[in-house]
C-alpha cells in the first residue's frame, strides 16, 4: 500500500516549487486556526490564572471586583487554607495513599499482565476478560456492598482500606494496559533465561520488567492522575477517616456557605491544582508519548 | 508502519499458542516446582484475590441486595423481588435524572470529540498547504496547555467554575458586563433551570477536550504522511481530507473516546456535585449517580440504592454496545483494517 501511494508522489513533484510560497487561503486559513487555537488557549489559562489570583484576595476584594490585582500579595489565605481547613494534612494523607496504592498497583498489575499475557493454561481467558468486565461496569454500582466489605474486615475509614480499593479498582487498566506490553516481548529473551537457569521470579524481575519500563512509565503516569483525582471512593467508604485531598475540598466547599472564606477556598484549590500542573509541565514530553503508546496498539 | 506493526503482532499470536508456549508449557509442568508454584500464587493469586474481592464480589452483591429492601443497618432483610426496580422507573425524580444522564450522553461525547478533533487536526495536518504536511507553528505549545484541566480533580475543576460562574464576584459575568453585555451582570448561571445544565456540560467538555486532543493528535500521527499528500494531489481540500482520511483512519480512537465520555456522562457525579450538589434548580442537573448515593447514604434504603446501580450498570452496558454496533453498521471494520 506505501509504495503504491508513493509512487505518484514522487512524480508529481516534480511540477512543484520546492520552497513553497504562502497563498493567499493558506494566510486565512493560518489566521482563523491560530485564532480558534489561542482563544481555546485563553479559555483554558483563563480560568486558572483567575484562580491563583483570586488566592491572594481577601472575600470582600473578590466581591468587589473579579479582575482587580489583590491590595496586598500576603500568603494569608495559604497558611488560614493549609492548616485550618485541613487541606495540608489532606494533601499529606493524598499523597501517602496515592503513591503507596500506586507502587503496589504496578507491581501487581505487571505480575498479573505478565502471567496471563505469557502463558497459556485452562481459566487463563476467562479471568482476562474478567479483567476487562471490570473497566466498563460503573464504579457506583459496587460502592453500596464494598462499603460493608471494608466494615466487616475493620478497614472502613482507614486508608489502608482505601489504598487497597484503589488498587483493586486501577487494576484492569493497568492489566489491559501491560498485557499488550509483555505479548509483543519477544519469546527468545525468555527461554534464553531459562536456559541460563534462572527460575521464573528471576526471570520476571531481572529480565521482563526492565524490558517493561516504558510500558509501565505511561501506566502509571495515568494510574497516578486517576487516584489523584479520585473523589467517589473516598467519599463513601473514607467518609469519617483521615480525609484526602478532594474528600477535604468538597468538605471545605461545601460547609462555605455560610462562613464564606473564598480567598481561603482559592487557595485551597489552587494548592491542589499548582503541584501537578508543574509536575504534568516538567514530563509532558512523557506523557504525550504515553498517549501514543496506549493508543497504538 | 501500521500494517508492519499489526503483521508482526499477528505472526506473534499465530506462532505462539501454536508451538513455543505448548513445548515448554509441557516440558515444565511435569516437575511442578516450588519456584512454579509460589510464582503462580504471588503472580496470578495475589493480584487476582484483591480483584475478586474488592471489585467483583461487590457487583455480584450489589445485583443480590438490589432484590432486597435492607436498609443497610437493619438486621433483616427480606426478599422483594423487582419491588425497588419497580418503584425506580414510577419515581419521578429518578426518571428526571435518567433523563438527565441521557441528555449528557447525547451531547457531552459528540460536543467533546468534535472540538478535540478540530483542535487535533490544526495542530497536526493544518499548517501550509504546499511542502511537506505539517501543523500550525507552535502547535506543541496549544497542545500542551490544552491538556492542563486533565491533570486537575474533577472536584477542583467543579468549586474553580463554581466561583467563575458566581453571579456577583465570578469572572464570566465580569467579563462579559466588561464588554457590555450588562444584562448578565447578576446572572446565576448554574441558579436558572434554563443555563444550568449547558454551564455544567461546558465545564465537563473544559475538562476532557485537552486529553482527546492529544489522544487524536497520537493517532493522527500514526497516519502514513503519503496518504495525505496523495489526497493532496489529487485535489482535495482541507475538509474532504478531514471527512475521507483522518476520521476513517482514527476511526478507533473515536470510538474509545466516545464509550470513554459516554461512560462519564452517565456517571457525571463529581462534576454535578461540585457545581450543584442539590441536583440544581428544578432538579435539572440531577444525575442517577447523585440519586444514589443520596438514597444509599443519607437515606439508609441500601436495596433501592443498589438497584439504582444497576440501572446505571445496564445502561452503561446498552450505550458501550450501542456505539460498538452503530461503529460496525458503518463499516468501521473495512476501514480500521488498513
Amino acid at each position: 500500500m506505501t509504495t503504491k501511494v508513493s509512487t505518484p508522489e514522487m512524480k508529481s513533484l516534480h511540477f512543484q516549487p520546492r520552497t513553497p510560497a504562502t497563498t493567499t487561503g493558506d494566510k486565512v486559513v493560518g489566521a482563523v486556526s491560530h485564532t480558534a487555537l489561542t482563544i481555546w488557549t485563553l479559555i483554558v489559562i483563563l480560568p486558572l490564572l483567575w484562580t491563583v489570583m483570586s488566592s491572594f484576595k481577601t472575600s470582600s476584594e473578590i466581591f468587589a471586583s473579579p479582575f482587580a490585582l489583590p491590595a496586598e500579595w500576603k500568603l494569608d489565605n495559604y497558611t488560614k487554607a493549609w492548616s485550618e481547613a485541613g487541606i495540608g494534612s489532606a494533601f499529606l494523607n493524598s499523597v501517602l495513599v496515592v503513591a503507596v496504592a500506586l507502587v503496589i498497583v504496578m507491581v501487581l498489575g505487571a505480575m498479573c499482565a505478565y502471567v496471563l499475557a505469557r502463558y497459556t493454561f485452562p481459566g487463563s481467558r476467562a479471568i482476562y476478560y474478567l479483567m476487562l468486565a471490570g473497566l466498563t461496569f460503573p464504579i457506583f454500582l459496587a460502592m453500596v456492598p464494598l462499603f460493608f466489605v471494608l466494615k466487616n474486615m475493620g478497614l472502613l475509614n482507614t486508608l489502608p482500606g482505601l489504598i487497597l480499593v484503589y488498587v483493586g479498582f486501577a487494576l484492569p487498566f493497568t492489566v489491559f494496559f501491560l498485557f499488550s506490553f509483555f505479548k509483543s516481548l519477544p519469546h527468545e529473551i525468555t527461554e534464553a533465561a531459562a536456559l541460563d537457569g534462572a527460575g521464573e521470579w528471576r526471570t520476571f524481575f531481572q529480565v521482563m520488567l526492565p524490558m517493561a519500563k516504558p510500558g509501565l512509565a505511561s501506566v502509571a503516569i495515568f494510574n497516578f492522575l486517576g487516584l489523584w483525582n479520585q473523589f467517589l471512593i473516598p467519599v463513601s467508604i473514607n467518609a469519617a477517616g483521615p480525609r484526602v485531598l478532594s474528600q477535604e475540598l468538597a468538605a471545605f466547599a461545601g460547609q462555605m456557605g455560610y462562613a464564606v472564606d473564598f480567598g481561603a477556598l482559592f487557595a485551597a484549590v489552587t494548592v491542589t491544582v499548582v503541584p501537578v500542573l508543574i509536575v504534568y509541565i516538567i514530563f509532558q514530553r512523557q506523557l504525550q508519548g504515553s498517549v501514543s503508546q496506549g493508543t497504538s496498539k | 508502519m501500521k500494517t508492519q506493526q499489526s503483521r508482526s503482532d499477528d505472526g506473534l499470536t499465530a506462532v505462539v499458542p501454536a508451538t513455543a508456549p505448548q513445548q515448554v508449557v509441557k516440558r515444565r509442568r511435569k516437575p511442578l516446582t516450588w519456584d512454579k508454584v509460589s510464582f503462580f500464587a504471588v503472580f496470578l493469586g495475589l493480584p487476582l484475590a484483591i480483584y475478586l474481592l474488592f471489585v467483583i464480589w461487590p457487583f455480584v452483591q450489589a445485583f443480590g441486595y438490589s432484590l432486597t429492601d435492607w436498609s443497610g443497618f437493619s438486621p433483616t432483610q427480606n426478599f422483594i423481588g423487582l419491588e425497588n426496580y419497580a418503584k425506580i422507573f414510577t419515581d419521578d425524580i429518578f426518571m428526571k435524572a435518567m433523563g438527565n444522564n441521557i441528555l449528557l450522553v447525547i451531547f457531552l461525547p459528540i460536543i467533546t470529540i468534535i472540538l478535540s478533533l478540530v483542535l487535533a487536526s490544526l495542530v497536526t495536518v493544518g499548517g501550509s498547504s504546499k511542502g511537506q504536511i505539517k501543523g500550525l507553528r507552535n502547535s506543541s505549545f496549544y497542545r500542551v496547555v490544552s491538556f492542563f484541566p486533565y491533570t486537575i480533580p474533577a472536584i477542583a475543576i467543579g468549586i474553580m467554575w463554581g466561583q467563575i460562574y458566581d453571579p456577583s464576584g465570578g469572572l464570566l459575568n465580569g467579563i462579559l458586563t466588561g464588554l457590555g453585555f450588562d444584562q448578565f451582570k447578576d446572572f446565576a448561571w448554574l441558579g436558572d433551570k434554563n443555563t444550568a445544565m449547558i454551564a455544567t456540560m461546558f465545564v465537563i467538555v473544559w475538562g476532557f477536550v485537552g486529553f482527546y486532543m492529544v489522544l487524536f493528535v497520537a493517532g493522527i500521527k500514526g497516519i502514513p504522511a503519503e496518504l495525505f499528500e496523495a489526497a493532496r494531489i489529487d485535489g482535495a481540500g482541507r475538509f474532504r481530507t478531514a471527512v475521507s482520511i483522518t476520521i476513517p483512519l482514527i476511526r478507533d480512537n473515536i470510538q474509545t473516546a466516545y464509550i470513554y465520555m459516554g461512560i462519564l456522562a452517565l456517571d457525571a457525579f463529581v462534576y454535578m456535585a461540585a457545581l450543584n450538589s442539590g441536583g440544581g434548580p428544578d432538579n435539572s442537573t440531577l444525575v442517577m449517580a447523585q440519586q444514589l448515593f443520596f438514597t444509599a447514604f443519607s437515606k439508609g434504603q441500601f436495596g433501592l440504592a443498589s438497584a439504582m446501580g444497576v440501572v446505571l450498570a445496564v445502561a452503561t452496558l446498552i450505550f458501550s454496545g450501542l456505539v460498538f454496533l452503530v461503529n460496525r453498521l458503518t463499516g468501521g471494520d473495512k476501514d480500521v483494517s488498513l
